[in-house]
């Protein structure tokens, strides 16, 4: 009989934490043995090594595949048992419980749907049965199940006393985070009380047994009603396979995205519309759902980079801003430092952090808060965090792939932390944002523009070092094109200094670099007028950056950019198209030649 | 709506362009398997119909040699970008097994973990397909690969049941089993010290049934060693030949495959039971791995 294909979509993700020693390692092999779920290879093989080595055998084993495990006798990381009931498929990750190891309980319990949190009734609730059911709730785990374990040890007078003294403690504590376990069970994993089948020696209960409780849990509902948010991981143009598709790929976070809708990538504000949905091996896509790795392309060729947040026009816009309130978890081994410049990941989007202030810090396990300065690993903040630069995001209850991150130290994930409240500012992504939205449509397209000019908008910014004439260049470049048809005009960025930013321009503008990335947002600007118009634009400045390329960039709403570096400086050679270490009469001819083959 | 399948497959596409975007010289392991070759499906699916970084074939010339002639035939038709590398000392002194110089765990050591640890950092020869010629060239890029991507699953033995999705290897290719760093909300280690390389496991969460379920699907084409070809026996997991042995089992195609995996008679025997070299101690398989072995 097949059976399997009734439940071919369901599969469902549950770990299994708690303070070490407390059974959890048994429960899952228990499990493991009462759904006949085990490969007959792996119980040979670990009866065959108890044998061997002389220690009797246990269904921990089972999972303690690891010879460092089986050696000190606790797990050290998690393991995955597959299972099925028949309802559905498992995937149980066993977390380890000892506090040495929060870092693994945590990748375990974060790839979970539900948890099971084991307490012996023996040694009652310990620090690690109270500091996981915190992470759990944290870690935005809401079906829980806590299992009163090792009821075999007690003797049977005092069974029913001892687990109902649990259940009170315990219920209390989890409601302080929020979390409403959904049963208790007392049940004994060695001696198999309540886990497949209820059990004589505990006539007192008659609620549920583990396997159905497992079964009563709800599969998380996907995320098609949320407002759409997909992290540009990348973006393709594979030319040398000669496919000339522009792909930005992700994966949806949230909501779902159709062919024809008009989306934009937060921060930088820029706008575009879903040309089609590309895959390769499958029929074509009019739309996409949530957790679908996709990738689209756009029906006007913007500049987006990985890091930004698509969003649908009409829905609820991510937040942006660059200053934070968040609750974070500590992993480091250091200590978090306010001094110290870490890097934060939000979906794909990595910036640099700094701690602005740290508002609080809670020991996990008795939920005491104290205003220290410091968080030592394994505790819990809040903190006000200070991007480098502005970020999207969503905040903590809305969409978890885009409220959530984690900090990384040197080479390393220190700590985790959900965003909860930001601190508005008036940067340069507002600035863009508002002006998009307001940008006055004339009834002309840009495409309908080129084909009246049979050109398309082009900027070419010619920069380099301050002694090299850049001007003559674009002059000879400008009147080349001119000549052969080209509708082309060249800007110096001294045109806009002394008219467009009179009201800014100092003795020494150009080297403040305040003063210097406003006169590079308003060159940016009339750029973009520029090349909206259909225009050819040459542009020259001395010593632009590439962070200054990257702004002009964001502000530009073509990407039809080539950058030109000319002056000898090695570093540069990567960061531009087009590097001239030594200037020549010739060069202007040769972009020329390169850009419009003339 | 997703399916599982769908699920699986997306997570995994996720992994692979992480990767692709994070590490600047990245390769994919490819033994020829089932397992890596639906690796290099989703590849393909990830990318468009691309398939952006190295392929990389480690050879101990004990291979079956069906799986050579499938890699090559896969490599010219998908335009794959194919590297091969090999231990041609233990091979010249017959350091190996078949040889009767070694253990299985020795042999292993000598043809696949050791060949491919040089072959990774490039201590060693790789050969690259001209695919002008159809030939295989030395290969002039001897640049050490920071991130690997291998077709691993947790649900085949205990050690991988461990694994990250992105896992770090230091210097002497080592798995610090004891001190993994943490993974969680898709983010993932890619953040490493010059020397060190990460390995990146994107099949993790697919179970043997998954893998034949999706090659149905999407007709990832497969070594035919997999199915009977009418003596009553196949390969359910392939390796070196003095090594592996096929299964009793009449299934002629993926359909019969998938019926044997769910209910027939291997829905509870483990997939790895015909590799000889997993037997030889309490823990053979994890001891190879901390070594660099995939």
């Amino acid at each position: 009989m097949d059976t399997c294909n009734v439940f071919d979509n369901k599969e469902m993700n549950i770990v299994i934490v708690g303070h070490v020693d407390h059974g959890k390692s048994t429960v899952i092999g228990r499990l493991l043995a009462d759904t006949n779920s085990l490969p007959q290879g792996k119980l040979d093989q670990i009866k065959a090594l108890c044998r061997r080595t002389d220690k009797p055998f246990e269904y921990a084993f089972l999972l303690d595949a690891l010879k460092d495990e089986r050696a000190q006798g606790i797990t050290i990381d998690t393991a995955r048992c597959f299972f099925k009931t028949e309802k559905r498929k498992y995937i149980i990750i066993d977390a380890p419980g000892h506090i040495e190891f929060l870092k693994n309980m945590i990748t375990g319990a974060s790839r979970a749907e539900a948890a099971l949190l084991v307490i012996d009734a023996h040694e009652g609730i310990m620090e690690n049965s109270r500091r996981h059911g915190y992470m759990l709730s944290m870690l935005g785990i809401r079906q829980v199940v806590v299992l009163v374990n090792k009821l075999d040890l007690v003797p049977a007078e005092d069974r029913q006393r001892v687990y109902e003294e649990i259940v009170a403690e315990y219920s209390a504590f989890l409601q302080n985070v929020e979390i409403i376990p959904q049963h208790f069970i007392p049940i004994s994993a060695v001696e198999g009380y309540n886990i497949a089948a209820k059990s004589e020696e505990l006539p007192w209960y008659d609620g549920i047994t583990v396997l159905e409780a497992l079964d009563a849990f709800k599969e998380i509902a996907d995320g098609d009603d949320h407002a759409f948010r997909m992290w540009v991981q990348d973006v393709y143009k594979f030319t040398n396979s000669r496919d000339e598709r522009r792909i930005i790929a992700g994966t949806v976070s949230a909501g779902r995205l159709h062919v024809g809708d008009e989306v934009m990538f937060l921060p930088s504000g820029k706008k575009t519309k879903v040309h089609s949905i590309e895959g390769f091996n499958e029929p074509e896509q009019t739309s996409v759902s949530t957790g679908k790795a996709t990738g689209f392309c756009m029906t006007e060729q913007i500049y987006a980079k990985r890091g930004e947040l698509c969003c649908k026009i009409g829905e609820q816009p991510p937040r942006t801003g660059s200053l934070v309130k968040t609750s974070i978890f500590w992993l480091g081994k250091e200590p978090l430092d306010t001094e110290k410049v870490y890097k934060i990941k939000i979906g794909s989007a990595a910036v640099g952090m700094r701690v602005e202030k740290i508002l609080g810090v809670l020991n996990a396990s008795t939920l005491e808060n104290s205003e220290k300065q410091t968080v030592e690993r394994h505790e819990v903040a809040q903190c006000l965090l200070h991007f480098e630069r502005p970020l999207a995001f969503d905040l903590s209850g809305q969409c978890a792939d885009t409220s959530r991150f984690v900090i990384v130290d040197d080479y390393e994930i220190a700590g985790g932390g959900i965003i909860t409240d930001v601190e508005e500012d008036e940067e340069l992504e507002k600035k863009l944002i508002r002006r998009n939205v307001k940008w006055i449509q004339s009834s002309m397209t840009p495409h309908e523009r080129e084909s009246y000019y049979r050109q398309q908008a082009q900027l070419i910014i010619l920069t380099g070092n301050i002694q090299i004439d850049k001007k003559e260049i674009a002059r000879k470049l400008e009147k080349k094109l001119l000549e052969h048809g080209k509708i082309a005009y060249y800007l110096g960025i001294g045109n806009v200094l002394y008219g467009v930013n009179s009201d800014i321009k100092s003795d020494d503008s150009m080297n403040s670099p305040e003063e210097r990335n406003e006169h590079i947002r308003r060159l940016g600007e009339v750029a973009n007028i520029l090349l909206d118009a259909g225009n050819i634009l040459i542009v020259t400045a001395n010593e632009l950056i590439p962070d200054e390329l990257d702004t002009l960039r964001q502000i530009i709403r073509t990407d039809n950019i080539r950058t030109v570096w000319v002056g000898v400086d090695n570093r540069r050679a990567a960061d531009f198209d087009f590097y001239y270490p030594v200037p020549s009469k010739s060069i202007a001819d040769e972009l020329a030649q390169k850009l419009f083959c003339i | 709506m997703m399916t599982h399948l769908d699920n699986l497959e997306s997570k995994s596409i996720h992994i692979l362009r992480e990767a692709y975007n994070r590490f600047g010289n990245l390769c994919m392991l490819w033994s020829i398997g089932k397992d890596s070759t639906v690796l290099l499906a989703l590849a393909r699916k990830a990318f468009f119909g691309h398939v952006p970084f190295p392929l990389v074939h480690i050879d101990t010339h004990y291979k079956i040699p069906e799986m050579i002639e499938y890699r090559d035939r896969l490599a010219r038709e998908w335009k794959l970008d194919m590297v091969y590398g090999e231990n041609a000392d233990a091979l010249a002194q017959k350091k190996t097994f078949p040889d009767g110089n070694c253990t299985r765990i020795e042999c292993c050591k000598n043809l696949k973990t050791e060949a491919l640890r040089c072959t990774l950092s490039g201590e060693w020869p790789r050969y690259r397909m001209n695919h002008d010629t159809g030939l295989y060239e030395r290969d002039e890029n001897t640049e050490p690969y920071t991130g690997v991507i291998l077709g691993i699953r947790a649900d085949e033995e205990g050690s991988r049941s461990k694994e990250r999705y992105f896992s770090p290897r230091d210097k002497n290719n080592d798995w610090d089993i004891g001190d993994q760093p943490p993974e969680f909300w898709g983010q993932y280690k890619t953040d490493f010290k010059p020397g060190t390389h990460i390995r990146i496991h994107p099949l993790l969460d697919w179970t043997e049934l998954d893998v034949w379920e999706y090659i149905r699907r999407e007709n990832v084409p497969v070594v035919p060693l997999y199915f009977n070809q009418g003596d009553g026996k196949r390969y359910r997991s392939l390796g070196c030949w003095p090594c592996t042995s096929p299964v009793e089992s009449e299934a002629t195609n993926i359909d019969e495959i998938i019926e044997e995996l769910k209910t027939g008679k291997f829905a509870n025997i483990a997939e790895r039971s015909g590799r000889e070299q997993d037997k030889e101690d309490g823990g053979g398989l994890e001891e190879l791995r901390k070594d660099g072995y995939m």
